[in-house]
């Protein structure tokens, strides 16, 4: 006799919670052969800004830890996430319809990707920063520090590996984010909620509102608090009117950049930084 | 003569003379523009210096054209050594005629002979001999080997340092390997022209270098010219916005170096003399029409009183009047409508309710003039505490701990600069972390290298200009450099179209 399953309310994740909608509004998440997945939950205005005060309490708290420490978080999550392997394998032959093997080498990819950007949180700043050769008696240095709080429009063409390429980055400096994963996968975005919460990344760091992109991301691209917008998956959206509406608050705007927009590099790194240049007296009086 | 009073010490002005007319520069030759011609004053005298043309958009397409078939055909072909060789011949060229170029600065701006000789003109020949090193050097700039230039820079410079932000647009971009068309301020056009004859004894190639001249249309068209690959544009945040929204939607590259509102934070353990010094330097240099000045002093509130009465003593002394001395601290706000926006200003302090003090100086007949003032009792919700004024006006602000010193200077849309004085280094070092500025300056102020990246967080704009990120903001990546990981096969399938 078969059991019958547990099947998981899928929720938004805020400040490290899992709530629903404010709204109140679900959408069903079919799978590939058109069975019932789940409702998930449709993010709405007042979700986009509970996460966007959150994510500003989160990048305090992400800011301010040592870049070590940040780089052992990031390597636990890849930690966590090997753990729950075969979960994301299965969650994401269900949405996607692919086959086991291509699943699973899409979660290995994931996997790889945090333990990539782990190694880089003390790194990045030695290679793009330094002591600048002015012409007088000052100690010149130049770091770069995270630009603050991105909104992210995460690829749409998978369930993990591109929510993973475009967040892990951004997580780096010490950036939070709030992100809108894959509208017609967000299955495996709210897993992976339950990956970071058991993975020390404090609350708010992360934040993530699944639901229409179109619905959200007008927003997060026009809201006073939101410092940098990643339109790295806004590709088949109208991203130009996202880009215009960012230019009031002079948000720094990545453009979607097609596939391998979010293939790994220091560059998407920096691209969430700002560098910051300190002039010290170098004089004995 | 009383105490600190001395005899004019005028520079000459026989070094410089300006033609009556000048038209636009496009691909190598002096052309009519179609607009409607200005004049450039000396705001000192109101005395006309010359005749100006306004590009209108077939100017701007025309130099466009005439910058892409430079790309095209001579640019991208020149060795990296050889637009070094250029750089250097520049950096050269403007030392030797480093005194004509700060006395026409000097007559066009208004600003001090002795800051344009010992700041502005130097500062130039530093930034062309910096980049001109970089150009044969792109592979180690971090991008990989054999990174690419943009293309067509469209570069749009403000009044306050016009050669110095001319010489910040041009010498890292053709470093790169762009070419450029590059639109001075309408109230400063003078030494950009002057600066032609410099290109052509260089022997720049024709089209490498355009330079048109015009307001706000032109400067607009100019960055939303289709064919403009990159937009570098100093100025204000309101244009800003508005140069970020035009290209919204498009490939078009931007760096914006935007306004400011500085926090400059003295502890009571700060050298005071030191201190009071580069308070004065923070927002009376350039009379204070700075995008990084150090418009909000924050000072401890137990040295409140002592910084302030030592201010207006220093004030007191400065000697405010004819640019062309070499004994002027102070000259002259660079045009009728900067004046009128500053005076504005102090109205609007006033009648908030902040306590003004303004430098005891006679002021010049004609002319634009603004003597140094002091707002006390500001509340962090004035106008003049929130808003860029641009002018030789400084408002002070208290605060007790270093917890409210941040939180104070944080306050802010803008983010560009910010100074510490305090002979605590563990203090120093913690504030500079927690600063949400691009530039700041510990026990120093308004200070500028070529080496060193100078650009704000926020509103005040994004890229920095400077070192290698001023280099890199006008590359790319060759499309062959992809990191190995990179190479990796995607690794999903689709079954049905994802929305």
């Amino acid at each position: 006799m078969s059991r019958l399953t547990v099947p998981k309310t899928y929720k938004l994740y805020i400040g490290g919670a899992f709530p629903r909608s404010e709204s109140g509004r679900v959408r069903e998440v079919l799978g590939a052969d058109g069975e019932f997945l789940a409702n998930a939950a449709v993010a709405s205005r007042k979700d986009a800004r509970d996460a966007v005060v959150a994510a500003r309490g989160g990048h305090a708290k992400w800011a301010g830890a040592t870049a070590y420490n940040r780089g052992q978080v990031l390597y636990r999550i890849a930690e966590v996430l090997e753990g729950r392997r075969a979960q994301f394998v299965e969650e994401i032959r269900a949405q996607q319809g692919v086959s086991a093997a291509v699943a699973g080498a899409q979660v290995d990819e994931a996997i790889d990707r945090w333990v990539w950007y782990a190694g880089w949180t003390d790194k990045y700043s030695q290679v793009a920063g330094g002591a600048n050769p002015v012409a007088g008696p000052f100690f010149n240095l130049s770091v770069p520090e995270p630009t603050g709080l991105v909104a992210v429009v995460a690829p749409q063409e998978d369930a993990l590996l591109g929510l993973v390429s475009a967040i892990a980055p951004i997580l780096v400096s010490g950036n939070s984010v709030v992100v809108l994963p894959s509208e017609a996968y967000p299955l495996s975005a709210i897993s992976l909620a339950e990956v970071l919460a058991t993975s020390d990344v404090p609350a708010g760091v992360v934040n993530i509102l699944t639901g229409p992109v179109a619905d959200v991301a007008p927003w997060l691209a026009s809201h006073a608090d939101v410092n940098a917008l990643d339109l790295a998956g806004a590709g088949a959206y109208d991203w130009p009117a996202f880009e215009a509406a960012a230019a009031d608050t002079l948000k720094r705007v990545v453009r979607p950049g097609g596939p391998g927009a979010v293939a790994p590099s220091l560059e998407r790194i920096l691209a969430f930084t700002e560098m910051k240049t300190v002039w010290h007296t170098q004089s004995l009086r | 003569m009383g105490f600190l009073e001395y005899a004019p010490a005028p520079e000459s002005t026989s070094l410089v003379s300006f033609r009556n007319e000048y038209g636009l520069y496009i691909d190598g030759e002096w052309t009519a523009g179609g607009g409607t011609p200005f004049q450039s004053i000396n705001p000192a005298t109101e005395a006309v210096l010359a005749t100006v043309a306004e590009a209108d958009a077939a100017d701007v397409d025309r130099a466009v054209a005439a910058a892409r078939r430079a790309y095209e055909k001579v640019w991208s072909k020149t060795s990296g050594k050889d637009r070094g060789k250029y750089l250097f011949r520049i950096a050269r060229l403007v030392q030797e005629r480093a005194r004509e170029l700060a006395v026409a600065e000097v007559l066009d701006n208004g600003k001090p002979i002795k800051e344009a000789r010992d700041v502005d003109v130097p500062l130039v020949a530093a930034w062309f001999f910096h980049y001109a090193g970089w150009a044969d050097k792109l592979d180690y700039a971090g991008l990989g080997p054999n990174p690419r230039a943009l293309g067509v820079a469209g570069q749009v410079i403000p009044w306050n340092f016009p050669l110095l932000m001319l010489a910040w647009k041009l010498a890292p971009a053709l470093a790169a390997g762009n070419t450029v068309v590059l639109k001075p301020a309408e109230t400063t056009p003078l030494t950009a022209l002057l600066f032609v004859e410099i290109l052509e004894q260089a022997g720049l190639p024709a089209g490498v270098v355009n330079i048109i001249t015009g307001a706000g249309a032109t400067g607009a068209a100019l960055v939303a010219h289709p064919d403009v690959d990159k937009v570098a544009f100093t100025g204000s945040t309101a244009v800003g916005r508005g140069i970020a929204r035009a290209i919204a939607g498009t490939e078009k590259r931007v760096t914006l170096e935007l306004g400011g509102k500085a926090a400059n934070i003295v502890f009571d353990d700060a050298p005071l003399d030191e201190a009071v010094n580069g308070i004065v330097n923070g927002i009376f240099f350039n009379q204070g029409q700075v995008c990084c000045a150090g418009s909000r002093l924050l000072v401890q509130e137990s040295i409140h009183d002592e910084v302030v009465e030592r201010l207006q003593r220093r004030l007191s002394t400065l000697r405010v009047g004819d640019p062309m001395d070499k004994n002027t601290d102070v000259g002259a706000i660079n045009s009728k409508v900067q004046l009128e926006r500053v005076t504005r200003m102090v109205e609007v302090g006033e009648s908030e309710g902040a306590s003004r003090w303004s430098a005891p100086c006679d002021l010049p007949e004609n002319g634009f003039w603004f003597a140094p003032t002091i707002f006390t009792d500001v509340q962090a919700s004035h106008r003049i505490a929130r808003e860029e004024i641009f002018g030789p006006v400084l408002s002070v602000l208290t605060f007790r701990t270093p917890d409210e010193a941040v939180a104070k200077a944080n306050n802010t849309p803008y983010g560009l600069s910010a100074g510490i004085w305090s002979d605590k280094g563990s203090r120093i070092l913690e504030l500079a972390n927690r600063l949400r500025a691009g530039v700041i300056w510990a026990n120093t102020f308004n200070r500028f290298d070529p080496a060193s990246p100078f650009g704000g967080y926020r509103e005040s704009g994004y890229g920095r200009e400077g070192g290698r990120p001023g280099l890199t903001s006008y590359l790319q990546a060759a499309p062959a450099a992809v990191p190995a990981v990179q190479a990796a096969k995607p690794v999903t399938s689709r079954k049905g179209a994802a929305k």
